[in-house]
Protein backbone atom coordinates (compact mmCIF):
# COMPACT_ATOMS: atom_id res chain seq x y z
CA UNK A 1 0.00 0.00 0.00
CA UNK A 2 3.03 2.25 0.84
CA UNK A 3 4.64 1.59 -2.42
CA UNK A 4 1.33 3.19 -3.90
CA UNK A 5 2.96 6.36 -3.17
CA UNK A 6 6.36 6.34 -3.97
CA UNK A 7 8.31 7.29 -7.32
CA UNK A 8 5.36 7.81 -9.24
CA UNK A 9 5.40 8.54 -13.24
CA UNK A 10 4.42 11.90 -15.17
CA UNK A 11 1.19 13.18 -13.51
CA UNK A 12 -0.09 13.46 -16.78
CA UNK A 13 0.28 10.15 -17.77
CA UNK A 14 -1.80 8.89 -14.90
CA UNK A 15 -4.71 11.78 -15.79
CA UNK A 16 -4.74 9.25 -19.13
CA UNK A 17 -4.40 5.84 -17.59
CA UNK A 18 -7.66 6.72 -15.04
CA UNK A 19 -9.75 8.26 -18.07
CA UNK A 20 -9.02 4.77 -19.50
CA UNK A 21 -9.99 3.37 -16.82
CA UNK A 22 -13.35 5.35 -16.55
CA UNK A 23 -14.36 4.09 -19.62
CA UNK A 24 -13.26 0.56 -19.09
CA UNK A 25 -15.00 0.80 -15.28
CA UNK A 26 -17.52 2.93 -15.78
CA UNK A 27 -19.58 3.06 -19.06
CA UNK A 28 -18.46 -0.46 -19.83
CA UNK A 29 -20.67 -1.67 -16.52
CA UNK A 30 -23.47 0.45 -17.78
CA UNK A 31 -25.37 -2.03 -19.25
CA UNK A 32 -25.58 -4.75 -17.23
CA UNK A 33 -25.92 -2.01 -14.20
CA UNK A 34 -29.13 -0.60 -15.89
CA UNK A 35 -30.80 -4.40 -16.46
CA UNK A 36 -30.37 -5.41 -12.94
CA UNK A 37 -31.82 -2.06 -11.41
CA UNK A 38 -34.68 -1.70 -13.67
CA UNK A 39 -35.35 -5.12 -12.70
CA UNK A 40 -34.61 -5.23 -9.06
CA UNK A 41 -37.30 -1.88 -8.69
CA UNK A 42 -39.98 -3.64 -10.87
CA UNK A 43 -39.61 -7.08 -8.56
CA UNK A 44 -39.39 -4.98 -5.21
CA UNK A 45 -42.82 -3.13 -6.46
CA UNK A 46 -44.75 -6.45 -7.23
CA UNK A 47 -43.53 -8.30 -4.05
CA UNK A 48 -44.28 -5.11 -2.01
CA UNK A 49 -47.43 -4.77 -3.10
CA UNK A 50 -48.05 -8.47 -3.17
CA UNK A 51 -46.99 -9.06 0.66
CA UNK A 52 -48.32 -5.53 2.12
CA UNK A 53 -50.89 -4.09 1.04
CA UNK A 54 -54.38 -4.80 2.81
CA UNK A 55 -57.44 -2.15 3.38
CA UNK A 56 -55.73 -0.65 6.16
CA UNK A 57 -52.54 0.25 4.57
CA UNK A 58 -52.44 3.42 1.56
CA UNK A 59 -50.71 2.44 -2.09
CA UNK A 60 -48.40 4.85 -1.77
CA UNK A 61 -46.62 2.60 0.93
CA UNK A 62 -45.65 0.73 -1.74
CA UNK A 63 -43.10 3.39 -3.83
CA UNK A 64 -42.19 4.51 -0.63
CA UNK A 65 -40.88 0.78 0.46
CA UNK A 66 -39.42 0.72 -2.93
CA UNK A 67 -37.74 4.53 -2.71
CA UNK A 68 -36.12 3.45 0.90
CA UNK A 69 -35.17 -0.01 0.62
CA UNK A 70 -33.55 0.80 -3.52
CA UNK A 71 -31.56 3.85 -1.63
CA UNK A 72 -30.68 2.15 1.06
CA UNK A 73 -29.75 -0.94 0.57
CA UNK A 74 -30.11 -2.70 -2.63
CA UNK A 75 -28.55 0.64 -5.05
CA UNK A 76 -25.38 0.01 -3.18
CA UNK A 77 -25.15 -3.31 -2.49
CA UNK A 78 -26.61 -5.35 -5.06
CA UNK A 79 -24.73 -2.98 -7.65
CA UNK A 80 -21.50 -3.60 -5.55
CA UNK A 81 -21.82 -7.64 -6.43
CA UNK A 82 -22.52 -7.01 -9.54
CA UNK A 83 -19.62 -4.92 -9.88
CA UNK A 84 -17.74 -6.88 -8.20
CA UNK A 85 -18.56 -9.68 -10.33
CA UNK A 86 -17.87 -7.62 -13.54
CA UNK A 87 -15.09 -5.21 -12.60
CA UNK A 88 -13.50 -6.97 -9.93
CA UNK A 89 -13.05 -10.40 -11.72
CA UNK A 90 -11.67 -7.88 -14.79
CA UNK A 91 -9.19 -6.65 -13.04
CA UNK A 92 -7.64 -9.75 -11.19
CA UNK A 93 -7.63 -11.22 -14.67
CA UNK A 94 -5.75 -8.25 -16.37
CA UNK A 95 -3.20 -7.53 -13.55
CA UNK A 96 -2.42 -11.48 -13.19
CA UNK A 97 -2.15 -12.08 -16.78
CA UNK A 98 0.31 -9.45 -16.51
CA UNK A 99 1.84 -10.89 -13.53
CA UNK A 100 2.30 -14.13 -14.73
CA UNK A 101 3.78 -13.07 -18.61
CA UNK A 102 6.16 -11.31 -17.07
CA UNK A 103 4.73 -7.50 -18.03
CA UNK A 104 4.60 -6.37 -14.42
CA UNK A 105 8.54 -7.35 -14.26
CA UNK A 106 8.69 -5.24 -17.77
CA UNK A 107 7.57 -2.60 -16.17
CA UNK A 108 9.64 -2.73 -13.29
CA UNK A 109 12.80 -3.06 -15.34
CA UNK A 110 11.74 0.24 -16.86
CA UNK A 111 12.05 1.86 -13.15
CA UNK A 112 7.80 2.46 -13.71
CA UNK A 113 5.93 1.85 -10.12
CA UNK A 114 4.32 -0.75 -11.29
CA UNK A 115 2.01 -1.42 -8.09
CA UNK A 116 1.24 2.42 -8.76
CA UNK A 117 1.04 2.88 -12.12
CA UNK A 118 -1.01 -0.29 -12.57
CA UNK A 119 -3.02 -0.15 -9.27
CA UNK A 120 -3.86 3.58 -8.80
CA UNK A 121 -5.75 4.50 -12.01
CA UNK A 122 -7.94 1.84 -11.32
CA UNK A 123 -8.86 2.65 -7.88
CA UNK A 124 -9.46 6.20 -8.84
CA UNK A 125 -11.15 5.22 -11.47
CA UNK A 126 -13.67 2.68 -9.51
CA UNK A 127 -13.90 5.78 -6.72
CA UNK A 128 -15.08 7.93 -9.42
CA UNK A 129 -17.49 6.15 -11.53
CA UNK A 130 -19.06 3.49 -8.65
CA UNK A 131 -20.82 6.32 -7.30
CA UNK A 132 -22.45 7.62 -10.54
CA UNK A 133 -23.72 3.82 -11.54
CA UNK A 134 -25.19 3.85 -7.97
CA UNK A 135 -27.33 7.45 -8.74
CA UNK A 136 -28.36 5.95 -12.27
CA UNK A 137 -28.95 2.48 -10.91
CA UNK A 138 -31.70 4.14 -7.70
CA UNK A 139 -32.83 6.38 -10.07
CA UNK A 140 -33.64 3.17 -12.84
CA UNK A 141 -34.76 0.78 -9.90
CA UNK A 142 -37.40 3.73 -8.50
CA UNK A 143 -38.71 4.15 -12.68
CA UNK A 144 -38.75 0.45 -13.08
CA UNK A 145 -40.59 0.09 -10.04
CA UNK A 146 -42.91 2.58 -11.56
CA UNK A 147 -43.25 1.09 -15.10
CA UNK A 148 -44.62 -2.24 -13.51
CA UNK A 149 -46.45 -0.68 -10.99
CA UNK A 150 -49.14 1.12 -13.30
CA UNK A 151 -48.40 -1.64 -16.02
CA UNK A 152 -49.71 -4.53 -13.70
CA UNK A 153 -52.09 -2.17 -11.75
CA UNK A 154 -51.30 -2.56 -8.52
CA UNK A 155 -50.58 1.40 -8.21
CA UNK A 156 -51.24 4.40 -9.63
CA UNK A 157 -48.77 6.51 -11.46
CA UNK A 158 -49.83 9.27 -9.22
CA UNK A 159 -50.04 7.50 -5.88
CA UNK A 160 -46.44 6.31 -6.77
CA UNK A 161 -44.72 9.29 -7.11
CA UNK A 162 -46.87 10.58 -3.76
CA UNK A 163 -45.10 7.62 -2.27
CA UNK A 164 -41.81 8.61 -3.17
CA UNK A 165 -41.53 12.14 -2.15
CA UNK A 166 -44.01 11.05 1.55
CA UNK A 167 -41.33 11.76 4.36
CA UNK A 168 -37.98 11.35 2.47
CA UNK A 169 -34.78 11.33 4.54
CA UNK A 170 -32.74 13.48 2.94
CA UNK A 171 -29.68 11.83 5.18
CA UNK A 172 -30.44 8.77 2.77
CA UNK A 173 -28.42 10.01 -0.39
CA UNK A 174 -25.66 11.08 1.27
CA UNK A 175 -25.71 7.19 3.42
CA UNK A 176 -26.12 5.60 -0.38
CA UNK A 177 -22.66 7.36 -1.68
CA UNK A 178 -20.77 6.87 1.55
CA UNK A 179 -21.62 3.38 1.12
CA UNK A 180 -20.71 3.52 -2.80
CA UNK A 181 -17.13 5.23 -2.31
CA UNK A 182 -16.23 1.82 0.42
CA UNK A 183 -17.81 -0.59 -1.43
CA UNK A 184 -16.25 0.59 -4.53
CA UNK A 185 -12.73 0.87 -2.52
CA UNK A 186 -12.74 -2.43 -1.56
CA UNK A 187 -13.80 -4.21 -4.69
CA UNK A 188 -10.90 -2.31 -6.73
CA UNK A 189 -8.34 -2.57 -4.03
CA UNK A 190 -8.80 -6.35 -3.14
CA UNK A 191 -8.81 -7.43 -6.82
CA UNK A 192 -5.83 -5.21 -7.33
CA UNK A 193 -4.16 -7.13 -4.69
CA UNK A 194 -5.79 -10.84 -5.77
CA UNK A 195 -4.07 -10.06 -9.47
CA UNK A 196 -0.94 -8.40 -8.83
CA UNK A 197 0.00 -11.19 -6.44
CA UNK A 198 -0.56 -13.93 -8.46
CA UNK A 199 2.03 -16.47 -9.03
CA UNK A 200 1.58 -19.87 -11.81
CA UNK A 201 0.12 -20.02 -14.62
CA UNK A 202 -3.63 -19.62 -16.34
CA UNK A 203 -4.90 -21.49 -13.86
CA UNK A 204 -3.78 -19.30 -10.51
CA UNK A 205 -5.08 -16.32 -12.93
CA UNK A 206 -8.43 -18.07 -12.79
CA UNK A 207 -7.99 -18.32 -9.42
CA UNK A 208 -7.33 -14.97 -8.68
CA UNK A 209 -9.98 -13.98 -10.32
CA UNK A 210 -12.63 -16.08 -8.44
CA UNK A 211 -10.86 -15.01 -4.99
CA UNK A 212 -11.34 -11.53 -5.78
CA UNK A 213 -14.88 -11.47 -6.23
CA UNK A 214 -15.39 -14.19 -3.24
CA UNK A 215 -13.47 -11.64 -1.00
CA UNK A 216 -15.09 -8.28 -2.57
CA UNK A 217 -18.88 -9.84 -1.78
CA UNK A 218 -17.70 -10.90 2.02
CA UNK A 219 -16.48 -7.72 2.59
CA UNK A 220 -18.94 -5.21 1.01
CA UNK A 221 -21.19 -7.67 3.03
CA UNK A 222 -19.55 -7.06 6.56
CA UNK A 223 -18.91 -3.19 5.53
CA UNK A 224 -22.63 -2.93 4.69
CA UNK A 225 -23.36 -4.15 8.02
CA UNK A 226 -20.85 -1.96 9.97
CA UNK A 227 -21.99 0.90 8.13
CA UNK A 228 -25.41 0.18 9.03
CA UNK A 229 -24.78 -0.06 12.56
CA UNK A 230 -22.62 3.15 12.78
CA UNK A 231 -24.58 4.97 10.49
CA UNK A 232 -28.27 4.53 11.06
CA UNK B 1 30.67 -4.43 -18.81
CA UNK B 2 29.08 -6.10 -16.05
CA UNK B 3 30.47 -7.53 -13.19
CA UNK B 4 28.79 -10.32 -10.32
CA UNK B 5 30.56 -10.76 -7.27
CA UNK B 6 29.90 -13.36 -5.23
CA UNK B 7 26.34 -13.86 -5.60
CA UNK B 8 24.28 -15.80 -3.41
CA UNK B 9 20.34 -15.84 -3.22
CA UNK B 10 18.16 -18.58 -1.87
CA UNK B 11 14.54 -18.54 -1.53
CA UNK B 12 12.86 -19.27 1.86
CA UNK B 13 15.01 -22.43 2.99
CA UNK B 14 15.80 -23.20 -0.62
CA UNK B 15 19.36 -22.02 -1.69
CA UNK B 16 19.16 -21.25 -5.23
CA UNK B 17 22.40 -19.63 -6.26
CA UNK B 18 25.35 -20.27 -4.83
CA UNK B 19 28.83 -17.54 -4.88
CA UNK B 20 28.36 -16.85 -8.46
CA UNK B 21 31.06 -14.47 -9.71
CA UNK B 22 32.36 -13.11 -13.17
CA UNK B 23 32.61 -10.69 -15.61
CA UNK B 24 30.35 -9.57 -18.92
CA UNK B 25 32.74 -7.42 -21.06
CA UNK B 26 30.75 -4.49 -23.69
CA UNK B 27 30.28 -5.71 -27.40
CA UNK B 28 30.10 -9.13 -27.20
CA UNK B 29 27.43 -11.54 -26.61
CA UNK B 30 27.35 -12.64 -22.97
CA UNK B 31 25.22 -16.42 -22.68
CA UNK B 32 24.43 -18.11 -18.69
CA UNK B 33 24.01 -21.82 -20.38
CA UNK B 34 22.53 -24.96 -18.31
CA UNK B 35 19.86 -26.80 -17.92
CA UNK B 36 16.13 -25.96 -16.82
CA UNK B 37 15.77 -25.10 -13.18
CA UNK B 38 19.09 -24.33 -12.41
CA UNK B 39 18.74 -20.73 -11.43
CA UNK B 40 19.27 -18.79 -14.82
CA UNK B 41 16.67 -16.62 -14.42
CA UNK B 42 16.91 -16.25 -11.52
CA UNK B 43 20.32 -14.76 -12.07
CA UNK B 44 19.32 -12.77 -14.41
CA UNK B 45 16.85 -11.14 -12.22
CA UNK B 46 19.34 -10.40 -9.56
CA UNK B 47 21.09 -8.88 -12.67
CA UNK B 48 18.80 -6.67 -13.43
CA UNK B 49 17.35 -5.69 -9.91
CA UNK B 50 14.21 -7.59 -10.01
CA UNK B 51 15.28 -9.52 -7.09
CA UNK B 52 17.68 -8.84 -4.50
CA UNK B 53 20.83 -10.72 -4.06
CA UNK B 54 21.00 -12.22 -0.43
CA UNK B 55 24.97 -12.09 -0.25
CA UNK B 56 27.39 -9.98 -3.75
CA UNK B 57 27.07 -7.14 -5.95
CA UNK B 58 26.29 -6.27 -9.46
CA UNK B 59 28.55 -3.30 -11.10
CA UNK B 60 27.47 -2.05 -14.19
CA UNK B 61 31.13 -0.29 -15.17
CA UNK B 62 32.09 0.05 -11.78
CA UNK B 63 28.88 1.29 -10.61
CA UNK B 64 27.50 -0.36 -7.73
CA UNK B 65 24.01 -1.37 -8.92
CA UNK B 66 22.87 -3.55 -5.86
CA UNK B 67 23.23 -1.05 -2.73
CA UNK B 68 22.52 2.16 -4.85
CA UNK B 69 20.88 5.27 -3.99
CA UNK B 70 17.54 5.83 -5.53
CA UNK B 71 18.95 8.67 -8.40
CA UNK B 72 22.06 5.99 -9.62
CA UNK B 73 19.40 2.99 -9.53
CA UNK B 74 17.04 4.87 -11.81
CA UNK B 75 19.97 6.26 -14.15
CA UNK B 76 21.08 2.45 -14.30
CA UNK B 77 17.67 1.49 -15.44
CA UNK B 78 17.53 3.75 -18.07
CA UNK B 79 20.27 2.37 -19.44
CA UNK B 80 18.96 -1.27 -19.49
CA UNK B 81 16.80 -3.04 -21.63
CA UNK B 82 15.50 -6.54 -21.23
CA UNK B 83 13.60 -9.41 -23.80
CA UNK B 84 11.64 -11.57 -21.15
CA UNK B 85 11.18 -15.32 -22.01
CA UNK B 86 7.46 -14.59 -23.26
CA UNK B 87 8.33 -10.89 -24.77
CA UNK B 88 6.01 -9.72 -22.40
CA UNK B 89 4.36 -7.14 -24.45
CA UNK B 90 1.51 -5.25 -22.96
CA UNK B 91 -1.08 -6.60 -24.51
CA UNK B 92 -3.56 -3.85 -24.55
CA UNK B 93 -1.09 -1.48 -26.75
CA UNK B 94 -0.34 -1.74 -29.94
CA UNK B 95 3.64 -2.62 -31.55
CA UNK B 96 4.15 1.23 -31.59
CA UNK B 97 2.99 1.84 -28.39
CA UNK B 98 5.16 -0.71 -27.15
CA UNK B 99 8.36 0.23 -28.34
CA UNK B 100 7.39 3.57 -27.68
CA UNK B 101 6.55 2.92 -23.94
CA UNK B 102 10.23 2.97 -22.27
CA UNK B 103 10.52 6.64 -24.13
CA UNK B 104 7.19 8.03 -22.86
CA UNK B 105 8.26 6.78 -19.61
CA UNK B 106 11.57 7.58 -19.37
CA UNK B 107 12.41 10.39 -21.45
CA UNK B 108 11.06 14.26 -22.16
CA UNK B 109 11.88 13.28 -26.06
CA UNK B 110 9.06 15.27 -28.49
CA UNK B 111 6.50 12.48 -29.99
CA UNK B 112 7.77 12.82 -33.70
CA UNK B 113 11.43 12.00 -32.39
CA UNK B 114 9.37 9.38 -30.43
CA UNK B 115 7.75 7.56 -33.92
CA UNK B 116 10.75 8.15 -35.69
CA UNK B 117 13.08 6.27 -33.03
CA UNK B 118 10.33 3.77 -32.95
CA UNK B 119 10.60 3.48 -36.65
CA UNK B 120 14.16 2.75 -36.98
CA UNK B 121 14.25 0.05 -34.23
CA UNK B 122 11.64 -1.61 -35.97
CA UNK B 123 13.89 -1.53 -38.90
CA UNK B 124 16.86 -2.58 -37.00
CA UNK B 125 15.01 -5.85 -36.04
CA UNK B 126 13.90 -6.46 -39.52
CA UNK B 127 10.09 -5.74 -39.33
CA UNK B 128 8.32 -2.52 -40.62
CA UNK B 129 5.30 -0.82 -41.08
CA UNK B 130 3.73 -2.94 -38.64
CA UNK B 131 2.87 -0.08 -35.82
CA UNK B 132 -0.70 -0.32 -35.49
CA UNK B 133 -1.05 -4.32 -35.17
CA UNK B 134 -1.55 -5.69 -31.71
CA UNK B 135 0.82 -8.45 -29.64
CA UNK B 136 -1.97 -11.12 -30.19
CA UNK B 137 -1.97 -10.87 -34.15
CA UNK B 138 2.16 -11.24 -34.37
CA UNK B 139 3.72 -14.53 -34.58
CA UNK B 140 6.26 -16.24 -31.65
CA UNK B 141 9.25 -14.56 -33.55
CA UNK B 142 7.82 -11.22 -34.30
CA UNK B 143 6.74 -10.88 -30.88
CA UNK B 144 10.67 -11.56 -30.08
CA UNK B 145 11.91 -9.19 -32.25
CA UNK B 146 9.48 -6.32 -30.92
CA UNK B 147 10.21 -7.34 -28.04
CA UNK B 148 14.21 -6.58 -28.80
CA UNK B 149 12.98 -3.16 -30.53
CA UNK B 150 11.80 -2.22 -27.00
CA UNK B 151 14.53 -3.42 -25.29
CA UNK B 152 17.13 -1.22 -27.09
CA UNK B 153 14.77 1.68 -28.42
CA UNK B 154 16.15 3.95 -25.57
CA UNK B 155 20.04 3.49 -26.43
CA UNK B 156 20.25 0.83 -23.81
CA UNK B 157 23.93 0.40 -22.82
CA UNK B 158 22.82 -2.79 -21.14
CA UNK B 159 20.95 -5.94 -22.80
CA UNK B 160 19.36 -8.64 -21.20
CA UNK B 161 17.81 -11.44 -22.72
CA UNK B 162 15.69 -14.70 -21.27
CA UNK B 163 15.87 -17.97 -23.20
CA UNK B 164 15.27 -15.38 -26.80
CA UNK B 165 14.63 -18.41 -28.74
CA UNK B 166 12.47 -20.40 -26.58
CA UNK B 167 9.45 -21.45 -28.75
CA UNK B 168 11.00 -20.59 -31.84
CA UNK B 169 11.39 -23.30 -34.30
CA UNK B 170 15.28 -23.65 -34.76
CA UNK B 171 15.67 -21.25 -38.28
CA UNK B 172 13.73 -18.40 -36.72
CA UNK B 173 15.55 -19.30 -33.38
CA UNK B 174 19.21 -18.82 -35.36
CA UNK B 175 17.99 -15.48 -36.88
CA UNK B 176 17.23 -14.49 -33.56
CA UNK B 177 20.26 -14.98 -31.82
CA UNK B 178 22.29 -13.51 -35.17
CA UNK B 179 20.08 -10.41 -34.96
CA UNK B 180 21.34 -9.96 -30.77
CA UNK B 181 24.34 -10.57 -31.87
CA UNK B 182 24.38 -8.06 -35.02
CA UNK B 183 22.69 -5.43 -32.55
CA UNK B 184 25.16 -5.99 -30.06
CA UNK B 185 28.00 -4.89 -32.19
CA UNK B 186 26.46 -2.06 -33.77
CA UNK B 187 24.95 -0.59 -30.64
CA UNK B 188 28.10 -2.03 -28.80
CA UNK B 189 26.13 -3.14 -25.99
CA UNK B 190 26.95 -5.29 -22.89
CA UNK B 191 24.79 -8.20 -23.72
CA UNK B 192 23.50 -11.29 -21.54
CA UNK B 193 21.54 -14.15 -22.74
CA UNK B 194 20.21 -16.75 -20.89
CA UNK B 195 19.68 -19.59 -22.77
CA UNK B 196 19.54 -23.88 -22.79
CA UNK B 197 19.79 -24.06 -27.05
CA UNK B 198 23.11 -25.18 -27.74
CA UNK B 199 22.98 -23.92 -31.25
CA UNK B 200 22.87 -20.61 -29.92
CA UNK B 201 25.77 -21.26 -27.34
CA UNK B 202 27.70 -22.71 -30.77
CA UNK B 203 26.30 -19.70 -32.84
CA UNK B 204 26.91 -16.39 -30.55
CA UNK B 205 28.89 -17.92 -27.86
CA UNK B 206 31.65 -15.17 -27.48
CA UNK B 207 31.68 -15.83 -23.45
CA UNK B 208 29.75 -18.40 -21.75
CA UNK B 209 28.85 -19.45 -18.32
CA UNK B 210 28.16 -22.77 -17.31
CA UNK B 211 25.89 -23.47 -14.56
CA UNK B 212 24.58 -26.07 -12.50
CA UNK B 213 22.55 -26.64 -10.01
CA UNK B 214 22.99 -22.54 -8.80
CA UNK B 215 26.82 -23.34 -9.06
CA UNK B 216 29.03 -21.76 -11.87
CA UNK B 217 31.18 -24.66 -12.93
CA UNK B 218 32.84 -23.47 -16.20
CA UNK B 219 33.17 -20.35 -18.10
CA UNK B 220 34.74 -20.10 -21.58
CA UNK B 221 33.85 -19.43 -24.83
CA UNK B 222 32.30 -21.53 -27.95
CA UNK B 223 35.73 -22.63 -29.37
CA UNK B 224 36.27 -24.42 -25.85
CA UNK B 225 33.17 -25.50 -24.92
CA UNK B 226 33.20 -28.36 -27.18
CA UNK B 227 37.00 -29.72 -25.21
CA UNK B 228 35.56 -29.64 -22.24
CA UNK B 229 36.83 -31.67 -19.21
CA UNK B 230 33.92 -31.28 -16.70
CA UNK B 231 31.29 -33.82 -16.58
CA UNK B 232 28.38 -32.04 -16.00
CA UNK B 233 29.27 -29.63 -18.90
CA UNK B 234 29.86 -32.48 -21.09
CA UNK B 235 26.43 -34.22 -20.15
CA UNK B 236 24.77 -30.92 -21.16
CA UNK B 237 26.93 -29.85 -24.47
CA UNK B 238 26.37 -33.69 -25.89
CA UNK B 239 22.84 -34.43 -24.45
CA UNK B 240 21.95 -35.30 -28.15
CA UNK B 241 23.21 -38.51 -30.15
CA UNK B 242 24.04 -36.17 -32.94
CA UNK B 243 25.96 -33.86 -30.81
CA UNK B 244 27.69 -37.33 -29.60
CA UNK B 245 28.41 -38.52 -33.23
CA UNK B 246 29.98 -35.10 -34.13
CA UNK B 247 32.13 -35.65 -31.50
N1 LIG C 1 10.13 -16.43 -6.82
C1 LIG C 1 10.58 -17.66 -6.52
N2 LIG C 1 10.25 -18.22 -5.33
C2 LIG C 1 10.71 -19.44 -4.98
N3 LIG C 1 11.49 -20.21 -5.78
C3 LIG C 1 11.83 -19.73 -6.97
C4 LIG C 1 11.40 -18.42 -7.41
N4 LIG C 1 11.91 -18.20 -8.64
C5 LIG C 1 12.62 -19.30 -8.96
N5 LIG C 1 12.59 -20.22 -7.95
C6 LIG C 1 13.26 -21.53 -7.96
O1 LIG C 1 14.58 -21.32 -8.37
C7 LIG C 1 15.01 -22.37 -9.21
C8 LIG C 1 15.62 -21.84 -10.46
O2 LIG C 1 14.64 -21.27 -11.28
P1 LIG C 1 14.95 -20.52 -12.65
O3 LIG C 1 16.00 -19.50 -12.42
O4 LIG C 1 13.65 -20.03 -13.19
O5 LIG C 1 15.49 -21.68 -13.57
P2 LIG C 1 15.97 -21.60 -15.07
O6 LIG C 1 17.42 -21.90 -15.02
O7 LIG C 1 15.22 -22.65 -15.81
O8 LIG C 1 15.68 -20.22 -15.58
C9 LIG C 1 13.82 -23.27 -9.45
O9 LIG C 1 13.97 -24.42 -8.69
C10 LIG C 1 12.65 -22.45 -8.97
O10 LIG C 1 11.71 -23.29 -8.38
MG1 LIG D 1 14.31 -19.46 -17.04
Amino acid sequence: MISLLERREKFRTYVSLTINECIKIGYDSLFIVSIVSIFMGAVTTIQTAFNLVGPLIPDYVISLVVRDMTLLELSPTIIAIVFAGKVGSNIAGELGTMRITEQIDALEVMGVNSSSYLVLPKIIASLLMFPILVIISATLAISGGYMAGVLTDVITGQEYIYGLRYEFNPFNIPFALVKSYVFAFIVASISSFQGYYTSGGALEVGKSSTNAVTNSCIFILIADYILAQVLL
Amino acid sequence: MIEIKNISKSFKDKQVLFDISGTFEKGRTNLIIGASGTGKSVLLKCLVGLLEPDVGSVLFDNRNFTNANKNLTTQIRREIGMLFQGSALFDSKNVEENIKFPLDILTNTPENEKIEKVNHCLELVGLEKINDKMPSELSGGMKKRVGIARAIVNDSKYLFCDEPNSGLDPLTAIKIDDLILELTQKLNTTTIVVTHDMNSVVEIGEYIMFLHEGKKLWEGNNKKILKTKVKELNDFVFSNKLMKKIK
